[in-house]
């Protein structure tokens, strides 16, 4: 497909429209974050995770009652395989879990134990304390790196756009209430950097385009022309990574698929904005540091 | 045709295969590093194991202070070693932290109450029998003798255990009673005489501190500061292999299609890619050997997304090969052009990436930390490879003058 000459629509004169496209896809996932949040897994609120196998198949009722013996009727249990249960709890010492989980074995049958995970409340915000400087941290990085190699106003375009991806991300996970730990914050993280990476090859490539603009060429007809340029790549590459994450969304360990599921999202989203919003928010912001000129004159 | 150029890239084919070998297969059963895969530490994700982070909390009889920690972090490690596991981490973190990582271990919640349990203290007479435990011992403070001047510990034993004592040492005047814990003894002072009152002293000793020490060992049983367990992640070896298994085979079921995609659609320079890509695996892997760095799932992750940035960076570059001729220009005049122009998008966006990438090594805590080692480890090899080597293996292609139709370059 030869998108740089026949370029079928022209992005910047539907900006408007794309706008709207996000802003429509992002209000359930604002109003979802904001009104039941994101369900924080033990890595952030602390707790008691455990993820046991039993020789027998079991029911969760079997499970439910040897925890209400130990005044464990607030945990969450999760069948996982016909004879496999998560269990999620308040924060057991290592007395009460390893009574949980002997009780187990003999009430129901042989356990072992997949996975036995205690987090205290101290760790759970420390994580989420150190995320956020993470993140703060790399956007003022990046902003100056940006502005360095860029303009300023290109960063701010780009984080506007990193932004929707993290949104988008955290309000799909709101919404089906999956849990999050500290490898989601790993995945969101990492859609950062594609996202970034997406919007920096088009503005070099915008870049490149202004330096041997043509007289009388307008701002809005180089952006588009760029879009057009990199669309080629901009598909190809998200279609590689798209294989690999789905291959791994198939083929993959359970444990990983909920981070796999985020980087998926996250990393369409990137694209998508890239393309969509950043771009065109950099055409708007320049637009408008033009405006006071053109009237002076 | 041009032999030598053609040579070159058999070499570089041969070369790599032979790296893939030593990279996987035992071929010379006495060298160690080979294959040098199986130097790359598998985190507890993956092999299965227990991670815990303790911390010291105050208590009223021992408020916890810089030694106490560090003591409390000798006497873990004695436990440790008592179990046996090759290569335990323990290391602390801040002032007041002790993480400990146990791989292969067969029960690993016991392992974790052995650590934190406080320690079993014994008294026992030189024929080996137990007299007394450190439940009837009361206190122990160290002070310094008004007369002598120098440094003691007195202990105050709980009634039932100064009735014992008393009836212990009237029987073992001039004999020795040995103080264990743990199994360990940590003194054996002389009995002077028989002790009816439940108290009884030790000296004398080198100095204050060194009396404190002994005097909040005894206090305290094993650890000098009270060690809870803040964090604690187990996984049964099982499960942990499960993960990597399914992620490496997931991994290697995507790359394929990656690969008959890049030949598919890039044709030549595609390949080009693959071989440029199996070469940035190679030293990926063997900086992670040399790095030592510790493989967690989360690690793997990172490894992969820094593989879809090496892809991206061909593509990039193959994209902007593609261009420069259709502008017109001639094959070789076209791989420089593109290379050229192709950098300062590859550059950047690398630098980005891999600022993020630090920025989780030095700011995350256990898996952003193993996230971020690959990722940014994988993002400077990227670099390295699509730029370098690339452009040095088509040019070898190119110059081979075997393949003469453009289009099979993407024109």
């Amino acid at each position: 497909m030869n998108f740089r000459e026949r370029m079928p629509f022209h992005f910047i004169k539907l900006r408007k429209f794309w706008y709207a496209l996000s802003i429509v896809i992002l209000i359930p996932c604002i109003v979802s974050l904001f009104s039941q949040g994101l369900n924080q897994g033990i890595d952030f609120t602390g707790g008691t995770l455990l993820d046991l196998k039993f020789k027998q198949p079991a029911v969760t009722e079997q499970v439910r009652a040897v925890l209400n013996e130990f005044g464990l009727e607030g945990a969450s249990i999760q069948q996982s395989a016909e004879d496999s249960f998560i269990i999620r709890t308040r924060e057991l010492t290592e007395d009460e879990s390893g009574g949980v989980i002997s009780q187990l074995g003999s009430e129901l049958s042989e356990v072992t134990v997949l996975r036995d995970e205690r987090v205290g409340p101290v760790m759970g915000k420390e994580l989420i304390m150190k995320a956020f400087q993470a993140l703060a941290l790399a956007t003022v990085l990046i902003l100056v790196y940006v502005a360095w190699r860029f303009e300023f106003k290109q960063g701010v375009a780009a984080i506007i756009a990193v932004l929707h991806d993290v949104v988008l991300v955290a309000g799909v996970f709101s919404l089906l209430q999956f849990e999050v730990d500290s490898t989601f914050v790993a995945a969101v993280l990492t859609v950062v950097g594609f996202s970034l990476m997406d919007t920096i090859v088009i503005f070099d490539r915008t870049r490149e385009n202004i330096r041997l603009k043509k007289r009388g060429e307008l701002l809005g007809d180089i952006v588009n022309r760029s879009l057009w340029q990199t669309m080629s790549r901009s598909i190809n590459t998200t279609l590689a990574i798209v294989i690999l994450l789905v291959a791994l969304i198939v083929f993959g360990g359970v444990t990983v698929r909920h981070m796999v599921l985020a980087l998926l999202i996250g990393i369409v989203s990137g694209a998508y904005s890239s393309i969509f919003i950043a771009a065109p928010l950099w055409y708007d912001f320049k637009s408008l540091e033009a405006k006071p000129r053109t009237s002076k004159a | 045709m041009r032999w030598d150029k053609i040579l070159k890239l058999a070499g570089i084919v041969v070369v790599v295969a032979i790296m893939c070998v030593l990279a996987i297969r035992p071929v010379l059963p006495g060298v160690n590093w080979i294959p040098f895969t199986n130097l790359i530490k598998q985190g507890l994700d993956l092999k299965g194991g227990v991670y815990v982070v303790l911390e010291a909390v105050d208590t009223p009889e021992a408020p916890v202070t810089e030694d106490g920690v560090k003591q409390a972090m000798a006497v873990i490690e004695n436990r440790v070693n008592a179990f046996g596991v090759a290569e335990p981490i323990i290391q602390m973190q801040g002032s007041r932290r002790v993480i400990v990582e146990l791989a292969g271990i067969s029960d690993p919640d016991e392992a974790v109450n052995n650590l934190i349990k406080t320690a079993f203290l014994e008294f026992k007479t030189e024929d080996g029998q137990t007299v007394l435990t450190g439940r009837q011992l009361k206190t122990a403070k160290e002070s310094t003798n008004p007369q002598t001047g120098q440094a003691e510990v007195n202990l105050e034993f709980e009634p039932d255990g100064a009735k014992i004592f008393g009836e212990v040492t009237a029987a073992n005047v001039g004999k020795r009673l040995s103080i264990v814990l743990d199994g360990v003894e940590v003194q054996s002072p002389m009995i002077r005489e028989a002790i009816p009152s439940g108290r009884a002293q030790i000296s004398p000793y080198e100095s204050l501190p060194e009396a404190h020490n002994v005097a909040v060992l005894l206090r305290s049983g094993a650890l000098p500061v009270k060690m809870d367990v803040m964090e604690k992640r187990t996984v049964g070896p099982t499960l942990g292999a499960d993960s990597l298994n399914m992620s490496v085979h997931a991994g290697l079921i995507g790359l394929i299609i990656i690969a008959l995609f890049m030949v598919g659609y890039y044709r030549v320079p595609g390949l080009v890619a693959i071989l440029a890509l199996i070469i940035y695996t190679l030293l990926v892997l063997l900086v992670f050997a040399a790095l030592n760095v510790t493989m967690t799932l989360p690690g793997v992750a990172g490894f992969l997304l820094s593989m879809g940035m090496a892809v991206d960076t061909n593509i990039i570059i193959f994209e902007r090969l593609k261009e420069e001729l259709w502008a017109g220009k001639t094959l070789r005049s076209a791989i420089d052009a593109g290379f050229k122009r192709a950098f300062v998008a590859v550059l950047d966006s690398h630098v980005t990436t891999l600022i993020t990438g630090v920025i989780l090594f030095y700011f995350g805590t256990g898996p952003i930390k193993g996230f971020g080692i690959t990722l940014s480890i994988g993002v400077v090899a990227s670099l390295f490879t699509a730029v370098s080597m690339t452009q040095w293996m088509l040019h070898l292609v190119a110059g081979s003058n075997a393949i003469h139709d453009l289009r099979l370059y993407g024109k």
